[in-house]
């Protein structure tokens, strides 16, 4: 099947023809007994690993695993947050490089992922904040990502809805924006590269569980027991966020991971009031608009680990204190929906995009809380990784011997809570 | 929010608590004697069990003490909470990530 390609022309022709002739923009495939590489994980990062494995690497019998519906996990789950402005090179040059791919990721995929590049500004609360932010601005800079320290004033005049005076508990010193960060469509995130890699070949297979990994005699991956059967496979990616623990549990890797629920909630529609992202790392606020109109805010991590994909209240009202603070004209909104995505989450704070002890096992994993800014990038170091069994070098350092070696890319230190 | 069983107070709400990860690693009585890749084991590397996981708290803002748990992470139900120092009730209740179990 064809793909059919999006255009104003072609959204004109159908619309004088009633709109009949469109059709579903991926194949629903069932499992082929064996595949060059297999993907589990069908959410952005591993349905764009795999598109990268066909397009750049030519790699097209591929299949990716799902095992409940794409984009169903984290991608749907995250506040659509993309930025680049992490502390240490390693990071910023992973960030960046998906940055990069953002900004030309609808054109790519021709599906418009409404990438905003509304800017991302993140408070400064304190003179601690204050130091570090500025640290940030300098270490970005030298690194080639843009970020720039605003004023008080100048904070307010890039989101005029933001409270500056001095009657809060901690009040806004100043802030750091990332004018190149801004937000995305998830998942058209997810449509858009299961479009892409569907039209490449890639099988993309939903409602398929993975039970088991069997390995041969020397060690090597051979095949995956599913729930619509075994499927052999000579290399596999897992990109399986909170799951991956388990689903590498099953080859024998312990990983440095811990699964947490992580918390997001939206408000009713209003007719658009909020020009960007603010991020309060300090009082824990995150908060955006979406094209529906809705205030999307991200509250923190549960305390405990968990798989439940609910966290509690007051973790969401914590955060709420923090927004009616920040946003007085806010106070009387009413919220709409929350919900919980499990995120995994490692001691650096920095992902594992790596080879695996077992040969032909590769991961992607380590997120935490902000693994959607880095779709494509990851997904394009991963598919590397997969293709050529070895890193691209910028996830060279973003390995699972770094743990043992020493080699932490810190940036639990460097962002506190915030991602 | 977890209604949560202090064993010193009893029932109380998981705002009074904080949560203190795995429960039952023991820190290496010499740690001079590991190689590297056991003392990653020892500081990073973690069951992260999907199913009865047992875990520390401390009820900090209550008596102050610290306690372990049996709590089921795909329903966050609590199966048990023992005094620290006490055996784990019923380990053969616990079904950890396949792979991990030490």
């Amino acid at each position: 099947m064809s793909k059919q390609t999006f255009s104003g022309l072609a959204l004109i022709r159908r619309a004088l023809t009633g709109h009949r002739d469109w059709r579903p923009q991926w194949r629903k495939a069932a499992p082929k007994p064996a595949y060059d590489a297999v993907i589990v994980g069908g959410g952005g990062h591993g349905l764009g690993a795999a598109y990268y494995l066909a397009r750049e690497h030519g790699i097209t019998n591929v299949a990716v695993l799902e095992k409940g519906w794409i984009g169903g996990g984290n991608t749907g789950r995250n506040t659509t947050i993309i930025r680049s402005n992490y502390l240490f090179d390693e990071s910023a040059a992973l960030y960046d490089h998906s940055v990069k791919l953002w900004e030309n990721l609808s054109q790519e995929l021709n599906y418009n992922v409404m990438f905003s590049p509304r800017g991302v500004m993140m408070l400064a609360h304190t003179v601690h904040d204050i130091q570090v932010f500025k640290r940030h601005v300098h270490a970005n800079r030298c690194n080639g990502v843009d970020n720039e320290w605003l004023e008080p004033e100048e904070a307010k005049a890039f989101c005029p809805p933001l409270n500056i005076e001095g009657n809060m508990r901690y009040p806004v010193l100043g802030a750091a924006l990332q004018r190149r960060g801004g937000t995305a469509r998830h998942d058209a995130v997810a449509w858009g590269y299961a479009r892409a890699a569907d039209a490449l070949g890639v099988d993309i297979i939903e409602n398929c569980e993975v039970l088991g990994i069997r390995r041969d005699a020397a060690g090597r991956v051979e095949a995956l027991e599913t729930t619509r059967g075994v499927i052999r496979a000579g290399r596999v990616g897992v990109s399986a966020a909170g799951n991956t623990s388990a689903v590498l549990g099953l080859a024998g890797v312990r990983l440095p991971l811990e699964s947490y629920p992580l918390q997001a909630l939206v408000s009713e529609p209003v007719k658009p009031i909020f020009p960007c992202v603010v991020m309060s790392n300090t009082i824990h606020a995150y908060i955006s608009q979406s094209d529906k109109g809705e205030l999307v805010i991200g509250a923190g991590t549960d305390a405990y680990t968990s798989y439940t994909q609910r966290g509690a209240l007051h973790i969401n009202t914590h955060t709420l204190d923090a927004i009616c603070e920040l946003f007085p004209t806010f106070r009387r909104m009413r919220m709409m929906r929350n919900w919980g995505g499990i995120v995994d989450v490692t001691p650096d704070r920095s992902p594992i995009i790596a080879k695996t002890p077992v040969p032909g096992l590769y991961v992607n994993c380590g997120w935490g809380t902000g693994g959607f800014k880095a779709t494509p990038g990851a997904a394009h170091v991963f598919a590397w990784t997969i293709a050529r069994d070895e890193p691209h070098p910028i996830n060279a350092p973003f390995t699972i011997e770094r743990f043992r070696d020493g080699h932490l890319i810190d940036e639990a230190a460097a962002a506190a809570v915030a991602h | 929010m977890l209604l949560i069983s202090c064993p010193y107070c009893g029932d109380r709400p998981e705002i009074e608590f904080t949560y203190g990860g795995q429960a039952h690693l023991v820190r290496p009585a010499d740690p001079s004697a590991l190689d590297d890749q056991q003392w990653a084991e020892y500081l990073y590397m973690r069951t992260n069990t999907k199913g009865v996981h047992a875990e520390r708290w401390r009820h900090a803002r209550g008596c102050g003490r610290f306690f372990n748990a049996l709590r089921d992470t795909t329903t966050d139900r609590f199966a048990a909470t023992y005094k620290i120092g006490a055996a784990r009730p019923d380990p053969a209740a616990s079904e950890p990530t396949p792979g991990t179990a030490r």
